[in-house]
C-alpha cells in the first residue's frame, strides 16, 4: 500500500486536468505525477533514509510528498519557524536526509548531518528532468509515509509516524475518488509541516479537486487568491479565520461568491468568531474538524447541517454544539475514559481515546497504543447525549490541587466574563501545601483598567469554589501562542516556576 | 495476495488493489486475476460483464475481502462465482 496511488489514479483518470495552482504556475495531474516519479528516482539514488522539507508551501510540497512515498522513504516536513537550536536537534534526528528548501540553514545548523541539500527550484527541475518512469521497488508492509514532529506544546517534539496504511485508510474512508467537479478548487494555506497540510493535499488529489496552494498565510493574499482563482473550499485554523474576517470588515476587496465550504480546526474556535463567520458567509457550509497528527488528521467533525441546526436552535444543549467538534467519524471508535481507564458515560469529562485503521499512535521512540489498540490522545473531553464531542483542554493541563482535579477551562471561562479581560489562561503552579495550585495569566483589553488581585480572586470564588481561587496572578501584554494558534501553556507555567 | 497487492484482469483493463484479505482467488469477467497482465486477453464471461468503476471499493458478503478499483474495465469482480458488491460509503463533508 502506498499513498502515491492517489496521484497515479488521478493522473490515469484525467491526465490533463489541472491539479495544482501555485505562485502563478498550473500543474496538471500528469505533470505532477511525472515530477513525483522523477523525484523518487533522485531520492532513491541519493541513498538517504529521509526526505526533509524545510520550506513554505510550493509545488515542491506535493512533489516531495509523493516522490518520497514512491521511493519508500519517510517524508519529514520541518517547521521553518522553529528556533535554530530546536531545528538543529530535529535535523540531527533524521540525518542524512534528502533535504529540500533552506539549504543554507540546514548546512549551518547540522553540518555533520551530511544531508543531500537542494534548493526548492533545483529539486523541482531535477525531478522534472528525469524522463524515465520510476520503477516502484517491492515495499514492505507497514512502510512509513510521513514522520511528523509534534509541536511540543507540553514537552520536547515527538516523531509521530504515519504509515501508508493509516493515511490510505483515512482518505478511502472519507473521500470519494474523483468526486469534485472541474470548477471546484480548494485553497490550502496551512503550513506543510502540519498534518492538516498533508491531509489537504491527499484529499484534494483523491477527490480531484484543484489545489490552490498559498505559500504562507496572510489574510490579504488569502483573499486575493480565493477571489482570483474562485476558490470553492478552504481550510483555516481559527486565528486565520479571525484575521480574514477582520480584513473584510476593514473593507478589503474580495469576491468570495464561489466559496461553498469552509473547514476549520487545529485549535479551539471561539463561538463568537464562528457565529460571525456564519453571518458573513451565509451560503457557505462550515465544517469543524478535530484530529491529531497521530490520527492521520480528522477523527470527529461538525458538518454544515450541524452548524445550521445549532445556530438556529433555542435549546441550550443543541445551541452549545456550535462549540463542539461534532461526532466521531463512522470509520473510527472513540471513548471517554477516567484516570483508571474506565469508560465514562455521556456528560462526564475524561480523556479521549480513539481506535481505528487511520490511527497510528506510534512514535519513532515507542508506541502509545494500549494492548487493545486504543490511542490515548491526552486531550480531555466529554460526549453529550447525542454523541457530540466537546473538547476540554489537554489532559496534562489538569491542575491537581490536593487530590482535586481542576480543569483550566472552567476558570478561564469565568475570567473571560470580566469586561476588562481579553484573554486568560489557568495553569498549575507548584504549591508546598497542595502539591499544585492555580496560577492565572491574563491579558487586558486596550484602554481597560487592570482588575485588582482581590477582585479577580473574588470573581472566581463567587462563581466557582475556593479551591479554584488563584494563588499566583500574572498580567501579560498577550498570552503566548504558537503559529497554529495553540496556547503555549508550558511558557505560562515557566513564568510561575520561580 | 495480501494487502497492497495489485491484481490485473485477464479479460479487460480492470486493475484492483487489495485493501483487505489474503490468499483469496479473485475473478474478473469470470477469469482469475493475477499480479501480472496476461500476454493475450481471455474472453469476457457475459455473466460477469457489468464492469468495474474506478475509485470504488468492492467487498464480499462478510467483508473479509476489500478491493479498491484503481483502473476500470468491462469485467465485474467475483469470488467463487459470487459477485462482489460496491462498498457503501457515507459521503462526509470535506474536513481538510
Amino acid at each position: 500500500m502506498n499513498i502515491s496511488l492517489f496521484l497515479q489514479m488521478a493522473a490515469d483518470a484525467e491526465p490533463d486536468r489541472i491539479a495544482l495552482v501555485c505562485s502563478g504556475r498550473r500543474w496538471s495531474y500528469s505533470e505532477l505525477w511525472q515530477a513525483a516519479q522523477g523525484a523518487a528516482t533522485n531520492i532513491a539514488q541519493s541513498g538517504c533514509q529521509f526526505v526533509a522539507l524545510l520550506d513554505e508551501s510550493s509545488e515542491a510540497t506535493p512533489i516531495a510528498l509523493f516522490g518520497a512515498a514512491l521511493a519508500g522513504v519517510p517524508y519529514v516536513p520541518l517547521n521553518y519557524r522553529l528556533a535554530d537550536a530546536d531545528l538543529a536537534a530535529l535535523l540531527s534526528r533524521i540525518a542524512p536526509a534528502y533535504a529540500i528548501g533552506d539549504v543554507e540553514r540546514i548546512q549551518r545548523l547540522n553540518p555533520d548531518g551530511h544531508h543531500a541539500c537542494l534548493k526548492r527550484a533545483d529539486f523541482v527541475s531535477a525531478a522534472e528532468a528525469v524522463a524515465e518512469p520510476f520503477v516502484e521497488p517491492e515495499q514492505e508492509d507497514g512502510g512509513i509515509a510521513a514522520q511528523i514532529f509534534t509541536s511540543g506544546t507540553t514537552s520536547a517534539p515527538k516523531a509521530a509516524l504515519l504509515k501508508h496504511a493509516n493515511l490510505l485508510s483515512y482518505i478511502l474512508g472519507t473521500v470519494e475518488f474523483g468526486s469534485a467537479s472541474p470548477e471546484e478548487a480548494s485553497l490550502v494555506c496551512v503550513p506543510p509541516y502540519h498534518i492538516a497540510g498533508i491531509a489537504a493535499l491527499l484529499s484534494s488529489i483523491y477527490a480531484m479537486r484543484k489545489i490552490l496552494l498559498l505559500p504562507a498565510f496572510d489574510p490579504d493574499s488569502w483573499l486575493t487568491l480565493a477571489s482570483e482563482e474562485r476558490a470553492s473550499n478552504a481550510f483555516v485554523v481559527p486565528t486565520m479565520l479571525s484575521r480574514i474576517i477582520a480584513r473584510m470588515e476593514e473593507g478589503a476587496k474580495a469576491d468570495l461568491s464561489s466559496l461553498q465550504a469552509i473547514a476549520y480546526g487545529g485549535g479551539p474556535m471561539p463561538v463568537v468568531v464562528i457565529e460571525q463567520a456564519m453571518r458573513l458567509f451565509p451560503k457557505c457550509g462550515f465544517t469543524n474538524a478535530y484530529g491529531l497528527t497521530e490520527t492521520s488528521s480528522t477523527i470527529a467533525l461538525l458538518g454544515p447541517e450541524d452548524h445550521r441546526t445549532a445556530y438556529a436552535s433555542t435549546d441550550p444543549a443543541v445551541r452549545a454544539r456550535l462549540g463542539s467538534v461534532g461526532r466521531p467519524l463512522p470509520t473510527i471508535e472513540l471513548e471517554i475514559r477516567d484516570e483508571e481507564g474506565k469508560r465514562l458515560p455521556a456528560g462526564e469529562r475524561g480523556e479521549i481515546y480513539v481506535r481505528g485503521e487511520q490511527v497510528s499512535g506510534e512514535y519513532r521512540e515507542r508506541s502509545a497504543l494500549d494492548s487493545a489498540g486504543w490511542f490515548p490522545t491526552r486531550d480531555a473531553g466529554w460526549l453529550d447525549e447525542e454523541g457530540f464531542l466537546f473538547l476540554a483542554g489537554r489532559a496534562d493541563d489538569v491542575i491537581v490541587r490536593g487530590g482535586e482535579n481542576i480543569s483550566p477551562g472552567e476558570i478561564e471561562d469565568v475570567l473571560l466574563t470580566h469586561p476588562s479581560i481579553a484573554d486568560a489562561a489557568a495553569v498549575a503552579v507548584p504549591s508546598t501545601e497542595w502539591g499544585e495550585a492555580v496560577g492565572i495569566a491574563i491579558a487586558i483589553k486596550p484602554d481597560c483598567a487592570t482588575p485588582s488581585d482581590s477582585e479577580l480572586r473574588g470573581l472566581i470564588k463567587d462563581r466557582l469554589r475556593s479551591s479554584r481561587v488563584p494563588e499566583r496572578i500574572a498580567v501579560l501584554n498577550a498570552l503566548p501562542y504558537n503559529e497554529m494558534g495553540k496556547l503555549l501553556r508550558r511558557e505560562i507555567r515557566k513564568l510561575f516556576s520561580n | 495476495m495480501k494487502p497492497g497487492t495489485k491484481l490485473k484482469s485477464a479479460v479487460c483493463d480492470t486493475e484492483v488493489m487489495v485493501i483487505k484479505g489474503t490468499n483469496i482467488a479473485v475473478d474478473c469477467g469470470g477469469k482469475p486475476m493475477s499480479d501480472t497482465a496476461p500476454a493475450a486477453r481471455a474472453d469476457l464471461d457475459a455473466a460477469f460483464a457489468e464492469g468495474t468503476k474506478m475509485g470504488k471499493r468492492y467487498v464480499n458478503a462478510d467483508s473479509t475481502v476489500e478491493l479498491l478499483c484503481v483502473k476500470a474495465g468491462k469485467g465485474s469482480l467475483s469470488i467463487g462465482g459470487t459477485p462482489l458488491q460496491i462498498k457503501d460509503s457515507k459521503p462526509l463533508p470535506s474536513s481538510d
